[in-house]
């Protein structure tokens, strides 16, 4: 826009790199839980997850084979073998034979050990020790390395979590009490809300003001308020903790946005329509069927994405209405939270946990984006 | 019964029901109650036309009512009585909320959630408009609104595991997994924090994760708005000589300062219901508590339904005027 005429701003680089730089920052924290999802424990907690996309220089301390491996051949004794056996390939930069030196030799140098003998080590980390007398001892030398490895990823966290039947762990079961959480609590509140915006939107009834104020008002009524009053009606009527009083309390705290989002769109539907429809004498329920409905498919939809965010993502209303004592209702946010403070420590499982719960969401935003900021620009309240 | 088998069932039902009872009731009044034939065809075309925008609102008004308007008014009877056992329960006042204005830890938690409501919009809405900004000006600006929008997908819960890696940490002589205490150590710290324990300091490391999440909501509709301006009044300032910096906060700023405060108050009543955040990542200690987990906490670790009820009414109380402008400003404009 203040590129008209030609005048190209000086700032443009400027524009690029905090661009840039803003989308970076934003993408890190994310990133980092990602790829720590592919991460072993092990990589987890020694090194940090940006290093895990470069190959990596690490110090090991390796063990030879012990002497009872040792092969005699014209009178000398040799012992042979590779010391990452059992490991990923890596490649040696330098090695020594002493915890005060541990890069004295390049690949393919041969070092003489202190109690006799010479041993050497190729870049590969192929191993000969040799030796005119028997080796003796149950443990084989220590060999320090300086080695660089590719980088290495593992989907085996992503089996652990999803199938792995223990049922402390299983994030399967959590994924499908969400998923039944969540699919009644979006599809029953657009059907309420819908047929209440029409009302509100083209019917002409007392009290229609004061109704859509009364919704605006709502809007911002903080759920909290709610917790109790309504645990105490679900234990009243009998449906207590579980699903029906999830989903029941889903819809209450949904209705108010979505009934203001639809209002909002079927408002600004052309009234021609809606009025030859009329003159031909159709009837309400036949111009919301065949009319309203198919003609407000762009915010019933944004609405389903908020709401379907919303629920999925949601922790407090789950915890309070479905999660009795039992657990067997558990539901991804909760298991996650249960596992910050179980298992703090445990990286690998947390990251992954967290990202099949995440999964979805992404997937919905990614491809629904367009309805999701047509619902915003309509829901702000201007 | 299986949930999943349970879940399906409470679909047809609650979908089966709702068309049912809109369809139904709609025929029972065009057939049985208000036929539009015989003699009194224009009385009752007259009267089903007053009855029917009531079935429409009905079942809205009903969940409306029982689930938020009622539990207001039910909170606040609540916070002036006291439980006693066997479901009875006793007018006490004001007790609740003396004994609640005397706990340190009530007061820790209404300091920072004002601390909350300060730095979360404000940062919020400040990085949004700069991402809108620079965003409408690049070839690659879609894809950077996607990314920084992206976090609003992300649950609170999710996001409070994400953060917690920035900010873990090792021992000084491990490698740190943690990027804050890695840069932080790469720039000449000596030895590694644990962020998240620091007084203080660590409610704005809980803030940037709320930031994080919202600066993608601020950025969507300032964006928007942006593109609205006129461009006649940029042009005239372009010829007039102004530099990008004067065009930006003279022109374009005061002309969407109406969505920054609505953006800016939409970000407030998500900061003042703020719970899972502080819930997932310290639970309210280190001085970190926050107004609607100390009521979680009061409401169903502590049991005490009067002082739980109690504080959620403070939360209620601060979010009120924001409530009065919004029916305000939705009146006027309907008019």
């Amino acid at each position: 826009m203040s590129n008209i005429a030609g005048t190209k701003s000086s700032l443009t680089w400027a524009v690029h790199l905090s661009l840039a730089a803003l989308v970076l920052l934003w993408l890190f924290p994310t990133a980092g839980l990602l790829i720590s999802s592919f991460r072993t424990a092990d990589q987890i907690s020694t090194s940090g997850w940006w290093k895990s996309l470069v190959s990596s220089e690490q110090n090991q301390t390796l063990r030879t084979a012990p002497g009872s491996e040792q092969i005699e051949l014209d009178g000398k004794f040799f012992v042979e073998g590779n010391l990452f056996e059992g490991q990923k390939e890596a490649m040696i930069s330098a090695w020594g034979t002493s915890s005060k030196a541990i890069a004295d030799y390049k690949p393919g140098d041969v070092a003489i050990l202190k109690k006799g003998g010479t041993v050497t080590v190729a870049a590969n980390g192929d191993y000969r020790l040799e030796n005119t007398e028997a080796l003796k001892g149950k443990r084989g030398i220590r060999i320090f390395t300086t080695a660089t490895r590719p980088p290495e990823f593992t989907i085996s966290n992503y089996g652990h979590v999803l199938f792995e039947e223990s049922a402390s762990d299983s994030m399967a079961k959590a994924f499908f009490n969400t998923m039944t959480v969540t699919i009644p609590a979006t599809i029953i509140p657009i059907l309420i809300a819908a047929f209440a915006a029409y009302a509100l939107a083209w019917m002409d009834f007392p009290g229609r003001a004061l109704m859509i104020a009364a919704v605006v008002g709502l809007l911002v009524v903080p759920l909290q308020l709610a917790l109790i009053p309504l645990l105490k009606f679900h234990n009243q009527i009998g449906i207590g903790k579980g699903y029906v009083g999830v989903w029941l309390a889903h819809t209450g705290f949904g209705l108010p946005m979505a009934i203001y989002l639809l209002r909002n769109y079927m408002v600004g539907l052309p009234r021609d329509i809606i009025e030859n429809a009329r003159v031909d004498g159709a009837t309400e329920f036949q111009i919301f069927n065949k009319i309203i409905i198919p003609l407000s498919f762009p915010a019933l939809a944004s609405f389903a994405i908020f709401q379907f965010l919303w629920t999925w993502n949601d922790l407090l209303v789950s915890l309070v209405f479905l999660i009795d004592s039992s657990g067997e209702t558990t539901v991804m946010t909760k298991r996650i939270v249960e596992m910050l403070g179980t298992r703090g420590g445990n990286w690998e499982i947390l990251a992954t946990s967290a990202f099949v719960s995440i999964a979805v969401p992404l997937l919905v935003f990614f491809s629904m984006q367009k309805y999701l900021v047509r619902g915003l620009l309509a829901g702000s309240v201007k | 019964m299986h949930p999943a088998l349970q879940g399906l069932l409470t679909i047809i039902i609650g979908v089966g029901g709702c068309v049912g009872y809109f369809y139904g009731s709609n025929q029972l009044l065009d057939k049985v109650i208000c036929p539009p034939t015989g003699s009194n065809a224009g009385r009752n075309i007259n009267r089903a036309n007053i009855i029917r925008p009531w079935l429409f609102i009905l079942p809205a008004i009903l969940a409306l009512g029982l689930y938020l308007a009622y539990p207001v008014f039910e909170t606040f009877r609540l916070s002036i009585t006291e439980r006693l056992p066997r479901g009875e329960s006793k007018f006490v006042g004001l007790d609740n909320y003396r004994q609640m204005f005397s706990e340190d830890k009530f007061w820790e938690a209404l300091k920072n959630n004002i601390l909350w409501l300060i730095v979360v919009p404000a940062l919020s809405t400040a990085f949004g408009l700069l991402a809108a900004q620079l965003s409408d000006r690049v070839r690659w600006g879609n894809i950077a609104k996607s990314i920084i929008f992206m976090p609003m997908a992300i649950s609170f819960v999710g996001a409070a595991v994400i953060w917690k890696l920035v900010y873990d940490t090792r021992p000084i002589e491990q490698d740190q997994i943690g990027a804050l205490n890695a840069l932080y150590l790469f720039f000449g710290g000596t030895e590694p924090n644990t962020w998240l324990t620091i007084p203080f300091w660590n409610n704005f490391f809980l803030m940037i994760v709320l930031v994080w999440i919202q600066t993608g909501f601020a950025m969507v509709i300032l964006s928007a708005a942006l593109r609205g301006i006129p461009e006649e009044t940029i042009e005239a300032a372009i010829i007039d000589g102004a530099n990008s910096f004067q065009i930006f906060f003279k022109i374009k700023v005061p002309q969407i300062a109406g969505t920054i405060v609505v953006v800016w108050t939409t970000i407030t009543i998500i900061v003042l219901k703020v719970f899972d955040i502080v819930f997932a990542m310290t639970n309210g200690q280190w001085n970190t508590q926050v107004l609607a987990n100390y009521m979680y906490a009061k409401l169903f670790t502590a049991n005490d339904w009067g002082v739980g009820s109690a504080s959620a009414m403070i939360i209620m109380l601060l979010v009120t005027p924001i409530l009065i402008w919004n029916v305000r400003n939705a009146r006027k404009e309907m008019r």
